[in-house]
């Protein structure tokens, strides 16, 4: 069956929703007959609708970054004495390496790009649906597929791969790492590499060409501006992924010597490669969680974005230089071009600075509250603050080849990563929730979950900084009592731990709202942004009607005609967006 | 569509610049072919939408003050379900996996292959029915 | 082993004039190149936030650049986060009077622009003109430096799981695997004090990562690449030293100590181990530092698997 969308539909009149209509239950069984003649399973296996898949990613993600913090827990008690023996090497190279791979490859991105911005990009420049609904879902089960595969080669003879999520040739050539779990690990990468260049393929396609009319680029909202970048981004990286995972396939089984010195090759080409891939990726992954925050704070301010040219123009640049980064990574090689690299990776603070004091500007002058989105989002200023403050520092080459490998390192990704995908990403859970499910989340559990996970993260990673200054190399199963890393690596397991223990109560708080729901209604936030104007969660083909797009903020200029004249650099309104308006352009 | 030409040839030609003055700095060949790779991938579509959007009238999204009924008419046909994208990523997995653990594999993905793209072929032409 | 170079050597091995990247970044260096000794001299100054302070030449440029650089950003981040945290507190939801809504402010935009723009300059100078000291290296060729100080050259090759130290002109050669050598620390690496040591870095197998934490330094000895850095040691001791690029199952054990000598002893090492027979040639005949030996098992505890099969 298929769906033919026309606008003309969209300007049904109806009440307009604002923040009076708080607990209304709208949509809950506005399903519109469309789909609901099929039962569950083969619902799931045949839609095409990019809020299931969303979803479907979302809740695919949640799991394997349960897994692989599970992994994160295992390594932390490895680590938490010397001449530990909790696990052998063999064990724990795998489980730092599956762990490194399922965060980075299989949560990370795709909870935010296949995830989060599936469900809220369409919404959010009024689509009914991604540009291209069947190369969306076959997105998804390429990436179910790739991560059942990375996840299951634990299981084959020879254990899953155990080379670090870099797969540094040539230690994962055939020889240095024969058996399956390698070819699994390499395949999976293949597999969701290209769920992820769908993926990127149709939010750019999306962004640019199902705006609702009056959506100009200049009016589209920060997370989709930064998921449009993100799919740029997935363009340019993941094909070099994808080719150099495939050349490395290759040597491994084909007799190429793309990688072998015996046979001619180049070992660092696969550093070249993969790094070219490997920093985009840092921003793929960074770049939508950036996207949240920005959205998340304006919202809780009750202003709009400052500097939102700005915004755009510090994500722009961030992209931009991303891409000329990629052999910072490289300095120890001892082959590459130190100043080049350097400055530009030292100019990447410049947009990153921009972007926090839009932050700032923006909770500058208006009235804060501190819901548990909120929260999260300033537990992601304070933790990215650090990590880019620690990251300033690698961009030299000679504080690298001071601290490269080390602890100091791990510290300083894990705050970064951890500051985006953790502390914004769930700045994003929690405030699109309700969007997604019309339920509220508890307040109480989210704040509990919030606090918690600060506590232990800091305690997790500010000893690793230190005991990295100390020369403990990461990757490392075992270390010598007479080192004197052990007390910080006791407080960081500690600390670790907290971390866990705060996400019980995260799932407690899905527990609570699964078993006794708190109605969302359509706005509870009174937020801007036209995905708040859908109802929660939003029909299938998402409006029913929408309102006239004169800014950013169509949905808040709906709620709050008294502010539409401050919208400054625009073209002033011709009429006031008034019920009035919305029905005479039926 | 002319703001997004422009952003996408920017992108190319500072992939251009960077290249340019990467291969002058190091004369390092990956590093070189990617960025001019990239470069190439801003500017085709980059360049392609600019002249495009010279000769097409603007999208309602790009008009500073559409109303909805400038959008009225049919936007496009979205299919409400289709089996066909659950079979043809079956289809790759079992591809994938036939490089790993052997041949016997093949006639799987084969078969679930052929049928996908036919079945989903099939579908777009009657605009995207099953 | 192989010592081809190839394309991806550009800059890493030293030619006899010094080498085109050097001369790049003089020129990049120059203009900052009178305020550097300002700077970088003085040892107190400088806070050492956890870090060593370096027993080389190198690594004391290298750690004052880093007290200097977490100093600027420790200033930032803690005027960061009080302005984070007094926004947080100041604007506090206190009514449900709606904030004045303003969007930008253009002039305020660009000074955040500018700011930051002129602390990375800053920070990119002095990081090209340590850079370039640490980097630098004598032409492979040279018997002396410029200054006519002496030179000791050593080979270092890393392989699956241990170390190799060669001293060709003295015809000593030390190896030793994974928990073999004093304390269960693996080989020693003698060096002699107050002289341009030169290490040649090679790998047998796989990449290893050379680090030693008292020199602030770390390299990847990598194979088909032949990596070449200086050190100059300016105190005798004993330090630590481990492989940080991960090698395969035993990297964690891959470990080796670095001992500093004053010159006179160092002759007399050399001098007795040459005489004991550990010579290159023999090294070489009983292969030790060829890849893929089996590794004791010394710290292994009995739960651990047999390292049969290991790689």
């Amino acid at each position: 069956m298929t769906t033919t969308i026309e606008p003309t539909d969209l300007t049904q009149p109806e009440e307009p929703h604002g923040p009076d209509s708080h607990g209304a239950d709208h949509g809950h069984d506005a399903d519109h007959g469309h789909h609901a003649e099929r039962s569950g399973i083969l619902n799931w296996l045949t839609s095409t609708d990019h809020k299931v898949i969303g979803k479907s990613y979302m809740i695919t993600s949640l799991v394997l970054f349960f897994i692989a913090g599970g992994m994160a827990l295992g390594i932390r008690t490895q680590l938490m004495n010397p001449t530990s023996s909790f696990v052998n090497f063999q064990t724990y190279n795998e489980l730092f390496t599956m762990h490194g791979s399922l965060m980075l490859y299989l949560f990370a991105g795709p909870f935010a790009f296949g995830g989060l911005a599936n469900y809220i990009v369409p919404l959010q420049v009024g689509a009914p649906d991604m540009a291209y609904p069947r190369l969306n879902a076959l997105s998804y089960w390429l990436y179910l597929g790739g991560s059942l595969m990375m996840t299951l080669s634990f299981l084959v003879a020879g254990g899953a791969a155990s080379f670090g999520w870099v797969a540094y040739a040539p230690l994962s050539s055939a020889i240095n790492s024969p058996g399956a779990g390698t070819d699994m690990w390499l395949m999976a990468l293949g597999l969701t590499g290209f769920s992820a260049i769908f993926t990127g393929v149709n939010l750019v396609a999306t962004i640019f060409y199902l705006r609702a009319p009056g959506l100009t680029m200049f009016r589209v909202p920060i997370f989709s501006w930064n998921m449009l970048v993100t799919g740029i981004l997935i363009l340019i990286a993941f094909p070099v992924l994808f080719g150099a995972v495939i050349l490395l396939f290759c040597d491994r089984h084909f007799g190429t010597h793309i990688y072998t010195v015996a046979g001619g090759g180049v070992p660092v080409l696969w550093q070249h490669l993969f790094w070219f891939f490997g920093h985009p990726e840092v921003y793929i992954l960074a770049l939508p969680y950036f996207g949240m925050v920005t959205d998340i704070i304006p919202v809780f301010s009750r202003k709009p974005l400052f500097g939102y040219r700005g915004m755009v123009f510090a994500t722009l640049t961030i992209a931009a230089l991303s891409t000329g980064v990629w052999a910072h990574h490289m300095f120890t090689t001892g082959v590459v071009l130190l100043p080049f690299f350097s400055l530009l990776s030292y100019l990447i603070a410049v947009p990153t600075g921009i972007k926090f004091f839009n932050w700032i500007g923006t909770m500058w002058g208006g009235q804060l509250s501190f819901q548990t989105p909120m929260l999260f989002s300033m537990g992601f200023l304070f933790a990215f603050l650090m990590g880019g403050v620690t990251g300033v520092l690698l961009a030299s080459p000679p504080v690298d080849f001071m601290t490269h490998d080390t602890y100091f390192v791990v510290a300083h990704f894990h705050q970064v990563l951890i500051g985006t995908t953790v502390y914004a990403g769930f700045a994003g859970f929690y405030f699109w929730y309700p969007k997604m499910f019309g339920r509220m989340l508890d307040e109480r559990l989210g704040k509990i979950h919030f606090w918690l996970l600060t506590i232990g993260f800091w305690v997790t990673f500010m000893p690793q900084y230190l005991v990295g200054l100390k020369g403990m190399p990461r990757r490392i199963a075992d270390y010598l009592p007479a080192n004197g890393w052990t007390s910080l690596n006791v407080l960081s397991t500690i600390g670790a731990f907290i971390i866990g223990l705060s996400f019980l109560f995260f799932f407690a708080n899905l527990i609570i709202a699964w078993r006794k729901p708190v109605a969302a209604g359509d706005n509870p936030w009174d937020a801007g942004a036209l995905e708040w104007f859908a109802s929660s969660p939003p029909v299938h083909h998402n409006f029913t009607h929408l309102p006239p797009i004169r800014s950013e903020r169509p949905v808040w200029d709906y709620n709050h005609p008294e502010h539409i004249k401050i919208d400054h650099h625009k073209p002033a309104p011709s009429q006031a967006p008034t019920e009035k308006e919305t029905v005479g352009a039926n | 569509m002319r703001v997004d030409g422009l952003f996408l040839s920017i992108i190319g030609v500072f992939f251009g610049i960077v290249g340019i003055v990467y291969w002058y700095t190091s004369y390092e060949d990956a590093g070189f072919v990617m960025l001019v790779g990239s470069a190439g991938l801003g500017l085709l579509p980059g360049l392609y939408y600019l002249w495009w959007s010279k000769r097409m009238k603007p999208l309602e999204g790009d008009i500073e003050d559409a109303t909805m009924a400038d959008g009225a008419g049919v936007i496009d046909s979205f299919p409400a379900s289709s089996i066909w994208p659950f079979l043809l990523g079956m289809a790759a997995l079992f591809t994938t996996m036939t490089f790993i653990f052997g041949l016997w594999m093949a006639p799987i993905a084969i078969a679930l292959g052929v049928s996908a793209i036919i079945g989903g072929v099939v579908e777009s032409r009657r605009g995207g029915t099953i | 082993m192989s010592e081809s170079v190839n394309a991806f050597t550009h800059g890493s091995t030293p030619t006899p004039n010094g080498g085109p990247q050097r001369r790049r970044g003089a020129r990049l260096a120059a203009g900052a190149a009178i305020t550097a000794p300002l700077i970088l001299g003085g040892c107190d100054f400088f806070p050492s936030y956890g870090a060593s302070r370096g027993v080389t030449t190198q690594g004391q440029d290298t750690f004052k650049l880093y007290s200097g650089m977490m100093t600027t950003g420790i200033i930032i981040g803690v005027l960061v986060g009080l302005l984070i945290v007094w926004t947080m507190v100041r604007y506090r939801r206190r009514s449900d009077e709606m904030p004045r809504q303003f969007h930008e402010s253009i002039p305020i935009e660009i000074l955040y622009t500018a700011i930051p723009v002129l602390i990375v300059a800053v920070l990119f100078v002095f990081t090209v003109i340590v850079e370039n000291r640490v980097v630098a290296t004598q032409p492979v060729t040279a018997t002396q430096t410029a200054s006519g100080g002496p030179i000791e050259r050593i080979t270092v090759t890393a392989f699956q799981w241990g170390w190799r130290f060669d001293y060709p002109s003295e015809d000593v050669s030390v190896a030793g695997e994974v928990t073999n050598g004093p304390g269960g620390k693996g080989p020693q690496l003698v060096m002699p004090v107050d002289t341009t040591v030169q290490i040649k870095l090679i790998s047998n197998d796989v990449i290893h990562g050379f680090y030693v934490r008292e020199f602030n330094f770390s390299r990847y000895a990598m194979p088909g690449i032949v990596n070449y850095f200086d050190l100059n040691p300016t105190e005798t001791g004993t330090f630590d030293g481990q492989c940080t690029q991960i090698c395969g199952l035993y990297h964690s054990l891959m470990l080796f100590t670095v001992k500093v000598l004053p010159r006179d002893q160092f002759a007399q090492w050399t001098s007795s181990q040459h005489a004991a027979g550990h010579t290159i040639s023999v090294a070489n005949g009983t292969g030790t530092g060829s890849s893929n030996r089996q590794p004791p098992n010394a710290r292994i505890t009995p739960s651990q698997p047999a390292p049969a099969g290991a790689n």
